[in-house]
């Protein structure tokens, strides 16, 4: 990390340098609390339900090791419906004054930094940086049971610049047949990811998603968009243990990306998941290994009036794949998550003569040192094998990224919370440029340039 | 001024020695449960992270979250509990509370925390353990014997429906079993906060079990800290199983005592007394 910190222009060094000292005499000034501001590139889909944590009584700690990571408890909660089990799960038996809502929004401060962005007058290249107070957008959670075994969900968001989404909207049928093993989910989710973005512990705009969950390779077809990330739209059928070691999903999707109003084909993807998890050691949590896959199609012949293409029309699908493995090590207080995948662009989607394919490998770690303090660290590596242009440089699209934070809670009840977050997060990528959206945006002059992308993040993160 | 700040000296050294060997002492507790060891200092940790919220940081039952739970969470300095294996007034075992533990309580906010791992709940346990000194003076019962479950008979159902009137459960738990007897408003527990009886009508879990046997542990043991008794002087262990027969009856599920007790009224419904004041079933 620090030859990697040393290669960026002279500019951005001092700019780190000087941020850094900022911070350090901020922290000597206010005494043990860190200072901090921050920033996020989608803080909004994150997940923390202060809104359970007042209709059970039940502290943050209780369903997550460090808000908004579930723990063990926290799975079997959600996989359960959001219901604990016991006979105050119906909303009738709530005081007529709770209602399901919680908010969440992340103040903050950050500086970007990316290398060898290219600028007018082209061809130019130059180190662009950006730095100042921001603010994310804000989540408005609201998930709960409208019965017994009958669960909803409904996210929407408010981006900082006032555009409205509508992130997550579903009813879940649980327990059918009185059996934990059957329940239906229909509306728009978040896939059942094992290692779940939407309650990672990462905010800032080069940490805040993985590439094994987002990448797509150069020259894909325009109306190709996945991330695994991303919510979808479909049905899923899942069950799980009575306490959730044993858990399995199967969705069927429509073929958008999580858009609604049906602007794709006909056809539909699947994903499946499965994990189990093993009683061993006196760490926080059982140890859980689990693999995953998602076979898309994405149209590539569309009915057109005017030329313009009608959105539903589509045929022709040609396939995507992503599959994968991961788990989830407890060695005491420590947490290791590997997470390994491989996925494959058909020809049709790749924009080239060859199928496009590449593998990810990514190693986290959280150190719980508390219910109140989180020590983080991450490692993903994103490899080329095919580019679907044979005469493209086989390295380009490669990337590296390392994120290293702290998250404190200076307060944990049962009606809110707040953490204080740091985070440095960088990336390299070769060519391309960084997913974070951060600089121009626009690919590298030259193919084989290892383009640097740097995060610093210093954030107020709190939900009601 | 100096023999007086050597005395506040050694009273400090004295404070800190018993303050060090009563960590010591809760750190060294342990539960047995089958063949787990669970150890209290581990405990600790995780009892803050899930517990401290409702039953408080020193185990009182004053935890933030106690104002607004109903009932009130279990204050662990008194070492009385409810679900037991062991006579009424005894400690119990380390595996009832193992198995309270993992099991939840059905009608109040304690959840089940079966996704915890065993080690887990073992080390909570033992941490729950430190927060009253019976637990160092005193040793858990034994065991109630529980004999075999008889075969199912109409005459078993009957009796249990006569020992359910010469008992008085329906007075807190009324005569048909709704928890709407005429002490059931007036019930306390030993905080002497209000306290429901057991509505038999809400489902198929019990405060303290599911099955046949836990029924028959209930009414057995009783339910310390409750206005459940335990009728183990009163009752013998055949009238035992069918005082369950027949409180099986009275769930909203499809048992088997409920099917036999069902087409046995379908012809002799008539012949039955009412359960309640002056009653005298069947």
């Amino acid at each position: 990390m620090i030859t990697w910190f040393l290669k960026g222009t002279g500019g951005a060094r001092w700019s780190w340098f000087l941020t850094g000292a900022c911070v350090a005499a901020a922290t000597v000034v206010t005494g043990r609390q860190p200072a901090y501001t921050a920033y996020s590139l989608d803080v909004h889909t994150r997940m923390a339900i202060p809104a359970f944590a007042r209709k059970y009584g039940l502290p943050c700690s209780a369903c997550h090791t460090a808000w908004p990571e579930l723990s063990a408890f926290g799975q079997a909660f959600k996989d359960r419906g959001y219901q604990l089990g016991n006979d105050r799960d119906s909303p009738i038996f709530q005081n007529n004054a709770y209602f399901p809502l919680a908010l969440r929004t992340t103040p903050q401060g950050h500086l970007e930094s990316t290398t060898h962005q290219p600028i007018d007058p082209a061809p130019s290249e130059k180190t662009i940086t950006q730095t100042g107070f921001d603010l994310s957008g804000v989540d408005f959670l609201m998930l709960g049971t409208l019965l017994k075994d009958i669960t909803f969900g409904l996210v929407t968001t408010l981006d900082a610049d006032g555009t409205a989404g509508l992130e997550a909207a579903f009813v879940r049928f649980d327990n059918l047949g009185h059996s934990p093993w059957a329940n239906l989910r229909v509306g728009k989710f978040e896939l059942d990811n094992l290692f779940s973005e939407k309650r990672f512990t990462w905010l800032s705009n080069n940490g805040g998603f993985l590439y094994a969950y987002h990448y797509e390779p150069a020259g894909s077809v325009d109306n190709y968009a996945f991330g695994l990330g991303d919510n979808q739209i479909g049905a899923e059928f899942s069950g799980h243990s009575s306490n959730s070691y044993t858990r399995y999903s199967v969705s069927v999707l429509t073929t958008d990306d999580g858009e609604a109003g049906l602007p794709g084909g006909k056809s539909m993807d699947a994903m499946f998941a499965l994990s189990q998890a093993f009683p061993l050691g006196g760490g926080l949590g059982p140890q859980r290994v689990g693999v995953f896959g998602y076979l898309g199609h994405r149209p590539t012949t569309f009915e057109a009036s005017g030329g313009e293409p009608i959105p539903g029309t589509g045929t022709d699908n040609k396939s995507f794949l992503r599959i994968g493995a991961t788990a989830q090590i407890w060695l005491g207080n420590l947490e290791l998550i590997p997470l390994v995948s491989h996925a494959q662009d058909d020809t049709a989607l790749g924009g080239g003569p060859e199928k496009p394919a590449w593998n990810t490998a990514m190693l986290e770690a959280h150190y719980v040192a508390n219910p109140r303090l989180l020590v983080q660290g991450r490692y993903e590596l994103l490899r080329i094998s095919k580019q679907a242009d044979p005469a493209t440089p086989k390295t380009f699209g490669d990337a590296d990224a390392i994120a290293l934070g702290v998250r404190y809670y200076p307060f944990m009840f049962s009606r809110d919370g707040m953490a204080l977050h740091g985070e440095f997060a960088m990336t390299r990528t070769t060519g391309m440029a960084p997913l974070s959206g951060d600089g121009s945006g626009v690919d590298a002059l030259d193919p084989a340039t290892k383009v640097w992308s740097r995060s610093l993040l210093l954030a107020f993160d709190f939900a009601f | 001024m100096r023999s007086h700040t050597r005395w506040m000296a050694v009273a400090s050294g004295c404070s800190v020695a018993l303050f060090a060997a009563g960590a010591t002492a809760a750190g060294a507790q342990e539960a047995h449960i089958g063949k787990l060891t669970g150890h209290a200092a581990a405990g600790e940790k995780l009892y803050q992270r899930y517990c401290a919220g409702c039953h408080g940081a020193a185990g009182d039952g004053a935890g933030e979250n106690a104002p607004w739970i109903d009932p009130k969470p279990r204050d662990f300095t008194l070492a009385v509990f409810k679900c037991r294996s062991t006579p009424t007034g005894t400690l119990p075992t380390d595996e009832d509370l193992f198995t309270s533990m993992t099991r939840g309580f059905v009608t109040t906010n304690m959840p089940p925390w079966l996704p915890l791992t065993s080690q887990n709940r073992a080390d909570l346990v033992a941490y729950v353990k430190t927060f009253s000194p019976k637990w160092k003076t005193l040793k858990p019962g034994t065991p109630i014997t529980i004999p075999p479950e008889p075969r199912l008979t109409i005459e078993s159902i009957l009796h249990g429906r006569q020992l359910y009137q010469r008992m008085e459960c329906w007075k807190c738990h009324g005569p048909q079993g709704h928890a709407d007897g005429p002490s059931s408003a007036t019930l306390t527990d030993n905080k002497e906060l209000p306290i429901r009886a057991y509505d038999f009508a809400t489902g198929s879990r019990f405060m303290c079990g599911v099955t046949n046997v836990d029924l028959y542990r209930i009414f057995m043991t009783g339910m310390d800290g409750s206005p459940m008794p335990s009728f183990v002087d009163d009752i013998q262990p055949a009238e035992a199983w069918d005082l369950v027969h027949f409180l099986r009856t009275m769930q909203p599920l499809k048992t088997p005592e409920a099917a036999l007790w069902k087409a046995w009224l379908a012809s002799h419904a008539g012949e039955l007394k009412p359960i309640g004041p002056g009653g005298s079933a069947p």
